[in-house]
């Protein structure tokens, strides 16, 4: 739809840091959950972001999001959204702009669809809550453009007078998706959509997904850590390792020939046809966000490990056209 | 546990308060053991004398010495709440326990019997029991009579920390690597029930003196004992504030209160501790 | 449907154990005690002078008779039982020969009304002040008052009642300090007659008050405080819903639910704490009618009194138990 690198992305984040900074019983603790992040999403494609639990994703994408509440704090860097006619540094824009975009522009599925809907309100109220004040029509249109979205979206119209409790894991999460679209974001933001949903109903949830999203045209970022969904889904993929963006391409040269030793050992761990090899698992465990190791925060667990990586953080460094990656080894690290 | 405590004493300024308050109520009661003047004596001082430097607390209208009576007062007060406390902890922690642990048909069985006892209202039957026993009160039967009546509510609060200690995954992961049940109990568990015994006992404490001390008042016990809920109920036999004797209420109803407070702020500040979410809030100042 | 009705059998079930267990347990504490009341009354009626056998065997009796107590341990238990589920008493002793039943009839009304106003009251303003204060974590004026709030709550009710009689009856008697209503006053329906009715009331519901905010607000504060960080109220502020929407229908109404449980389950306390505070203002409720029956030896109203006492709070938890499924639709069978 347009051509890529013509148009300024819709999203760029550069050098963000967001700590989370407590202090109980004399104890000051600071948990670095994202470290110096560069990252740019274009207009229109799937970007999906890759990594283990705990590896920040999350508190990466709330930061983006703008869902900040102490003790999580924004210690540095922007974030920038470039909407069709303006442009929203999402850190500095004042609340009632805030308000404006959110859901017009910039929507949010959640992760677990076990409780992001109120559970002593009908799911109607929750289309109204979110989206009313954008389409502004009076209430009877609204209700009636919803239940064109909910039906092209193969959702029966009577789920909006059902309560959340009523509603099944996956139906609840399809709802989202559908409460999630109806204003026609530009930007929306998945965040685990599919985890804790068993295969069926995921396959059915993620072609919703693209669906719509093929539909809306909107850009997005999926975070999942479960790299057959990223391979399925996504245009280009970024894999976060301890609080930092340690890979970073388009889904099809990342798989086929991952830069860093920690993507390598993902994507080798996918099971495939015919492929009967026992499968390792990575020795150490994550990394203690409180007290990261020194340089490479993987070289711990990393088959290539040198002194150079013990103290040297690896920048992100393009190795391939559009494909970047932070290891200084990274020429070494073996194809799946 | 002693280094929560130590930790609540050092860090949370409500405990902290808790616990100086309360030395000071307890220390005071200490002080009966070296009172120059028997409780039950009267008339051993001119009375109705307003406060002094003879007599601290002034003296009532028969004749004695309200400081040292006071002493007395507060420390069977004290003694009063700790023994029904100390009684239905047995109750509460039997019920709480077994039916957070066991679940199912006991756990319904035994919550509806025990909502029951939350339900009814003890003040009449306690006044009842008064008016059929009436100069065969004694004292150990009301503590009795009370702990039997007044363990429903912390026993709800046992049963929910016993629920959720059971279906936790470190509970699961103890019994799958052999851990025997003793074991997981006391080292697992205990850690976590302990708070929550020590916060609804403070509040036991509190709910049984105010019981006393208003059966006290309205003459329904013992008058002849010295609580603090008899000493005042003899000071509006003597009517005491018409009369202008103000001490006489003032200071046995300023130490019954300090005592509540100080008793309500150990719970208060032991239960925000237990629930972690509350804790860190408080780290945010 | 079926689910309410599954749940209305179970609460019924519910308040028919309460009032079992409770009047088993005045049964059980009139007759488990060593004292015979009739003896009792006997005794104190024979004090002034001396009465001869047979009017002291009259008597013995006619009080047999009153207080139920004919008859072995099963005949007074099935009377016992008759007289509560008929509501009569029989007649009092110390207003022979007006039946325990008018006089409770004439005291509730008081106590009900008392009740009712300062506990909706107290709830009320507990919750919306509690639930504010949850929400904007860092205002002064909330902290503020909540430490008062909190500083009168552990005090009991009488303790309370008491202050508040000595500060407006003796320091700045500016309130009524007894009785329901100026005496002698004509009990129409003037304007008079209610402002006295409210100034007169004005002292005791404001005594339960004092106590019960603290309560509530504790409760609200922490509750809010916590569904606050609930996965619903994240979406709906990642939503741009309007602060005010979601203070009111995401994180209150949520936390109004756990709050009217436990109102249902403080009722019993609340009753207690004013039928004591209505004593120490002489208000003309059940309080002020038990203890004055106590000193005056009257078994049957004390009995009447525990029993009504029972059955009422009992009957005020189910109501509120029937009313709950209204506020939280995820009620199911328990």
């Amino acid at each position: 739809m347009t051509a890529r690198g013509m148009t300024a992305p819709a999203l760029e984040v550069s050098g963000l840091r967001a700590y989370y900074r407590t202090s109980a019983f004399g104890i000051r603790r600071e948990v670095r959950a994202v470290d110096d992040v560069d990252l740019r999403v274009e207009a229109g494609e799937i970007y999906g972001l890759a990594g283990e639990s705990s590896c920040g994703k999350t508190t990466l994408i709330k930061t983006i999001a703008n869902a900040i509440q102490p003790p999580l704090e924004v210690l540095a860097g922007s974030v920038v959204f470039n909407f069709k006619d303006h442009r929203v540094d999402m850190h500095r824009v004042g609340r009632d702009e805030l308000r404006d975009i959110r859901w017009k522009r910039l929507s949010y599925i959640m992760q677990g669809s076990m409780n992001v809907l109120n559970p002593v309100r009908r799911v109607r109220h929750a289309f109204v809550d979110f989206a009313f004040r954008h389409i502004g029509k009076s209430k009877a249109e609204f209700l009636d453009i919803v239940g064109a979205h909910l039906h092209r979206l193969h959702l029966a119209p009577d789920v909006l007078e059902a309560y959340p409790h009523q509603l099944s894991g996956g139906m609840r999460q399809r709802v989202t998706i559908a409460l999630a679209t109806v204003c026609r974001p530009e930007f929306i933001i998945a965040d685990e959509p599919t985890t804790a949903l068993d295969v069926v109903v995921q396959k059915g949830v993620l072609a919703m997904i693209h669906s719509v999203q093929r539909e809306l045209g909107s850009s997005v970022i999926f975070v999942t850590h479960d790299m057959a969904v990223h391979a399925n889904l996504t245009d280009r993929l970024g894999i976060m390792y301890g609080g930092r963006l340690v890979e970073e391409g388009r889904t099809a040269d990342v798989f086929r020939r991952p830069r860093h030793p920690y993507t390598a050992h993902l994507i080798a761990s996918l099971p495939r046809l015919g492929d009967t090899a026992p499968k390792e698992g990575l020795t150490g465990a994550p990394p203690n966000l409180a007290d990261p190791p020194s340089g490479c925060r993987f070289h711990p667990r990393c088959p290539l490990a040198s002194d150079l990586c013990r103290r040297e953080v690896p920048p992100m460094t393009e190795v391939a056209p559009g494909h970047r990656t932070a290891c200084f080894h990274s020429d070494r690290v073996a194809p799946p | 546990m002693g280094r929560v405590f130590i930790d609540l004493l050092r860090f949370n300024r409500q405990f902290a308060s808790g616990v100086v308050l309360l030395s000071a109520i307890t220390l005071f009661a200490l002080l009966s053991f070296f009172s120059p003047y028997p409780p039950n004596d009267s008339y051993v001082v001119p009375p109705d004398m307003p406060p002094s430097w003879s007599h601290l607390m002034g003296t009532t209208s028969r004749g004695q010495d309200l400081f040292w009576l006071l002493t007395f007062a507060l420390r069977n007060t004290l003694i009063f709440g700790i023994v029904v406390a100390a009684i239905s902890r047995l109750l509460a922690l039997v019920i709480g326990l077994v039916a957070g642990y066991s679940g199912g048909l006991v756990d319904r069985a035994l919550m509806s019997i025990n909502d029951t006892f939350i339900v009814i209202p003890l003040f009449p039957i306690l006044v009842l029991f008064y008016f059929v026993m009436k100069d065969h009160m004694s004292w150990g039967l009301l503590a009795l009579m009370m702990a039997c009546l007044g363990w429903a509510y912390d026993a709800r609060l046992i049963r929910s920390v016993a629920l959720s200690l059971r279906t936790r995954e470190f509970t699961e992961t103890g019994i799958f690597s052999g851990m025997s049940m003793r074991r997981i109990l006391v080292e697992e568990h205990l850690p976590y029930v302990l708070p929550i015994v020590f916060s609804t006992t403070m509040n036991n404490i509190n709910w049984s003196i105010g019981l006393e001390v208003t059966l006290s008042v309205l003459g329904f016990t013992d008058i002849n004992t010295p609580t603090v809920g008899v000493l005042i109920y003899w000071a509006n036999q003597h009517t005491a504030l018409v009369a202008g004797i103000w001490w006489w209420i003032f200071f046995p109803v300023l130490l019954v209160i300090l005592t509540f407070i100080g008793l309500f702020l150990l719970a208060v500040s032991m239960n925000e501790h237990i629930d972690p979410r509350s804790r860190l809030g408080r780290s945010e100042g | 449907m079926k689910d309410y009705l599954v749940y209305l059998l179970s609460r019924l079930g519910q308040f028919a154990l309460v009032v079992f267990i409770g009047i088993n347990i005045a049964f059980i504490v009139t007759h488990a005690t060593p004292i015979d009341p009739v003896e009792q009354s006997i005794a104190a009626a024979t004090q002034f002078g001396s009465t001869s056998p047979e009017a002291i065997a009259l008597m013995r009796q006619s009080l047999k008779e009153l207080y139920g107590l004919e008859g072995d341990l099963a005949e007074q238990y099935a009377s016992f039982w008759r007289r509560v589920a008929l509501g009569d008493f029989g007649p009092s002793l110390s207003a022979f020969p007006t039946p325990v039943s008018v006089l409770i009839g004439r005291a509730l009304p008081w106590t009900v009304s008392l009740l009712v106003i300062s506990t909706v009251l107290t709830w009320v303003l507990g919750n919306l002040l509690g639930g504010l204060a949850g929400y904007y974590r860092r205002n002064r004026t909330l902290r503020f008052a909540g430490l008062l709030a909190m500083a009168f709550h552990p005090i009991p009710y009488y303790i309370v009642a008491f202050l508040l009689l000595i500060v407006f009856g003796y320091l700045w008697p500016v309130l009524p300090i007894s009785g329901g209503y100026k005496m002698n006053m004509a009990r129409d329906w003037s304007w008079e007659f209610i402002g006295s009715l409210l100034s007169h009331g004005i002292l005791p519901v404001c005594s339960l008050a004092l106590v019960g905010l603290g309560g509530w607000f504790m409760g609200m504060r922490s509750l809010v405080s916590n569904i606050v960080t609930e996965d619903y109220v994240t979406y709906a502020e990642l939503g741009g819903v309007k602060r005010g929407r979601i203070l009111g229908s995401y994180v209150m109404r949520n936390a109004l639910v756990p709050q009217v449980t436990g109102l249902a389950m403080s009722l019993g306390a609340i009753f207690n704490g004013a039928i004591i505070t209505e004593q120490v203002f002489g208000y003309p409720g059940v309080g002020t009618l038990l203890v004055s029956a106590v000193h005056v030896g009257d078994y049957s109203l004390v009995l009447g009194i525990t029993t009504v006492s029972i059955v009422a709070v009992s009957l005020a938890v189910l109501l509120i138990d029937l009313l709950y499924p209204l506020l939280d639709p995820r009620v199911k069978a328990r």
